[in-house]
């Protein structure tokens, strides 16, 4: 789970991670009033969960809180595109309003967890206020890289090490030094998957702080930390996919035409390709687990179709667990009671998949049915193709 | 042959008194998997599906001599029974369940790599030795024995891909489901490595997915170490940047683990890449000169 820059600075400071003095703002009357008790000199922070806000008009530094309150009444509404929110932008519903700082040199931090190595490592550099991604691809000898002991925590000689390696002495060093344990701490403390502080800045007075702050928390362990997951801002997702969470569905909203609904990750993945490889486009991915009953396949089915570009749906199942007649018992409840006016191609194998058959041959409803998930992506993409003509 | 497990294992089954543990500990003693026992705090002393359950992973062992364990623990204790099991001296430890921390995987990991254990998963099918035994929830029934392996992220594609060559008259020796979380116990190349030295193996199907770089990392092993022919799929060829497909570890980010590169570098190694899921089988047979 995402959360927003001022949460994350929230949660950082709260480990003693020095940060500049901000307040969060929801409207422009409040980032005035905020940025009069700052002293004036701020910056206008747009809130959305995508990188990239300066180039797209998200960061502004205002001269008074005169200048704020202008600022934050034409940056709250806007909808901010930035190379990191697609075409689309987002609307922006909240403003951070952060002190101005006196900024001597900009580094990067970055703690996430190292998949290869199983244990995390954390990552500095010189090159700070850029794009690390751009910065790993061209010029990779500018990132230093620690791995942490798991058991054992990030030891302060790696973290002096790492100070060292960025090019800090003297004070800035012992004060890199130290933000990096206490970022370590954070990182574990809130079970998070990304800490990112870019950049982490030297002031002119050779203090180090995190002027920016990005914390991904790992979803799996939200039910340990009941405030971190208050946090999540539900204007930053998409309507349906919370809707589908809720129904312990995983679905995520795409571009296509063809719904799709599949038992499995996996499986869902490579259906979504071969739709595309026999010349469709899928409309989502959605899961619907190993274990789902007609209730799921019910509210998996409203999902799929309130989206209103769907034009036809492609349902593939590998029953192990789930039963084909399960399966069909669901659909057929499902269709009939939603009044599902657009085409279906199932596709089902596994356990009771004769039974399956039958009652869907024998349902009287309009199913296509298909032996193989190469036949399926065929025929929906043939359907699809034909309901969209003219 | 087969790699891992066969008729001599014996399984124990930690969380077997659940309902998914119970339902697939018996779907296993129908398959003829030798399960000895179950472990439950709590219940110990009591049987379960005609089963002896002990408190701990310890106490089961020297109870039944197990030497593997499947686990169907909830996921906030999940990473703690891998760690007991491991302890306890298993050395087969195969964990189902899904939504573990990431950060209580890492210390397990941590903690069973001081120790004589391999570890499958988590969140995986667990694995299957066709005609010998099973730990996991794979079907029995989809499943022939053979001289196929077959390693996967996956699960329900897994199926898919053994359905396929099934149907196809192409049994399997192993079929290993490896997980799709960020931290597993078992790599590919650990399990490339197993049906490479295996005589009963003659091919192997592998299965990825997007996000990390572990098929990038076999595709090195299997130019260098794998002499037998590997066909292999990529799921997610058409899943958008930034986004969890579902697995934990299913996610592309910063341009890295997108399913055009790793199917680029398994090529490279002089893997058989089919981009289409249904053509799995078709190409394990044409890989396979004496096959039927």
């Amino acid at each position: 789970m995402k959360i927003h820059e001022y949460q994350a600075k929230a949660l950082l400071a709260g480990h003693g991670v020095a940060v500049p003095r901000g307040e969060p703002a929801f409207s422009a009357f409040e980032a005035g009033a905020i940025a009069r008790r700052l002293g004036g000199r701020v910056v206008v922070k747009a809130q959305i969960h995508a990188g990239g806000r300066g180039k797209g008009g998200g960061v502004k530094a205002a001269a008074d809180a005169a200048d704020a309150e202008r600022i934050a009444g034409e940056m709250l509404g806007m909808t901010l595109v930035t190379p990191q929110t697609g075409p689309g932008g987002r609307i922006v519903g909240r403003l951070f309003v952060e002190e101005a700082l006196d900024v001597a040199s900009e580094l990067y931090l970055g703690v996430l967890v190292d998949r290869a190595a199983g244990r995390p490592v954390m990552m500095a550099s010189a090159a700070g206020g850029m794009d690390i991604e751009a910065v790993a691809a061209d010029t990779p000898e500018l990132i230093h890289r620690i791995h942490v002991d798991p058991r054992l925590g990030l030891a302060p000689f790696q973290a002096r090490r790492l100070a060292q390696a960025v090019g800090l002495s003297g004070g800035p060093a012992r004060g890199a030094a130290a933000l990096m344990g206490r970022a370590y701490a954070a990182f574990t403390a809130a079970d998070a998957s990304l800490v990112e502080i870019n950049p982490l800045v030297v002031t002119a007075g050779g203090a180090v702080l995190a002027l920016d702050a990005k914390v991904t928390l790992d979803d799996n362990a939200l039910f340990r930390h009941a405030d971190l997951a208050e946090l999540r801002d539900p204007a930053e997702e998409e309507p349906l996919e919370i809707e589908a969470s809720r129904h312990a569905l995983n679905y995520i909203r795409l571009d296509g035409d063809i719904g799709c609904m599949v038992n499995g990750a996996g499986l869902a993945m490579a259906t979504m390709d071969i739709i595309k490889v026999s010349g469709g486009e899928p409309a989502n991915f959605l899961d619907v687990g190993g274990g789902a009953d007609a209730d799921q396949i019910r509210n998996a089915f409203r999902i799929l179709l309130s989206d209103s570009q769907v034009r036809a749906v492609l349902i593939n199942i590998f029953g192990g667990i789930l039963r084909c007649d399960v399966l069909a018992a669901g659909v057929i409840a499902a269709v009939t009671e939603l009044g599902v006016d657009v085409p279906v191609v199932i596709r089902m194998e596994g356990t009771n998949v004769d039974e399956g058959r039958r009652m869907l041959g024998g349902s009287g409803l309009n199913f296509t049915t298909a032996d193989t998930m190469g036949e399926a992506a065929r025929r929906v993409v043939e359907i699809a193709r034909q309901a969209s003509a003219p | 042959m087969a790699v891992l497990i066969d008729e001599r294992t014996r399984l124990l089954v930690q969380g077997l008194t659940g309902r998914e543990g119970a339902f697939h500990a018996r779907q296993a003693v129908e398959y003829g998997t030798n399960v000895v026992g179950g472990v439950t705090p709590g219940k110990g002393g009591t049987t379960h599906e005609g089963l002896p359950v002990f408190d701990t992973a310890a106490a089961a062992v020297r109870g039944t001599g197990a030497d593997a364990s499947v686990i169907f623990v909830p996921s906030a204790v999940a990473a703690d029974a891998v760690m007991e099991a491991a302890d306890a001296g298993v050395a087969l430890v195969v964990c189902i369940t899904e939504g573990i921390p990431t950060l209580d995987m890492m210390r397990a990991l941590a903690f069973i790599g001081e120790r004589d254990c391999r570890l499958i998963g988590p969140n995986c099918p667990g694995l299957i030795s066709p005609g010998r035994a099973k730990a996991g929830i794979i079907p029995g029934h989809i499943c022939r024995e053979g001289r196929v392996g077959i390693v996967s992220k996956s699960g329900t594609l897994t199926y898919e891909a053994i359905h396929q060559l099934t149907r196809l008259g192409l049994g399997q020796t192993t079929c290993i489901g490896i997980g799709g979380d960020p931290l597993i116990g078992t790599s590919f190349i650990d399990a490339l490595g197993l049906f490479e030295g295996d005589p009963a193996t003659d091919a192997v199907v592998l299965i990825g997915e997007i996000g990390g770089a572990a098929e990038e990392e076999a595709a090195a092993y299997i130019r260098d170490h794998v002499r037998k022919p590997v066909i292999g799929f990529i799921a997610g060829q058409t899943a958008p940047p930034g986004r969890r497909m579902g697995h934990a570890g299913a996610i592309i980010s910063g341009g890295q683990g997108t399913a055009a590169e790793k199917m680029a570098a398994l090529s490279s190694a002089g893997v058989s890449v089919v981009g289409s899921p249904s053509d799995i089988g078709a190409a394990v047979a044409a890989a396979i000169p004496s096959a039927p």
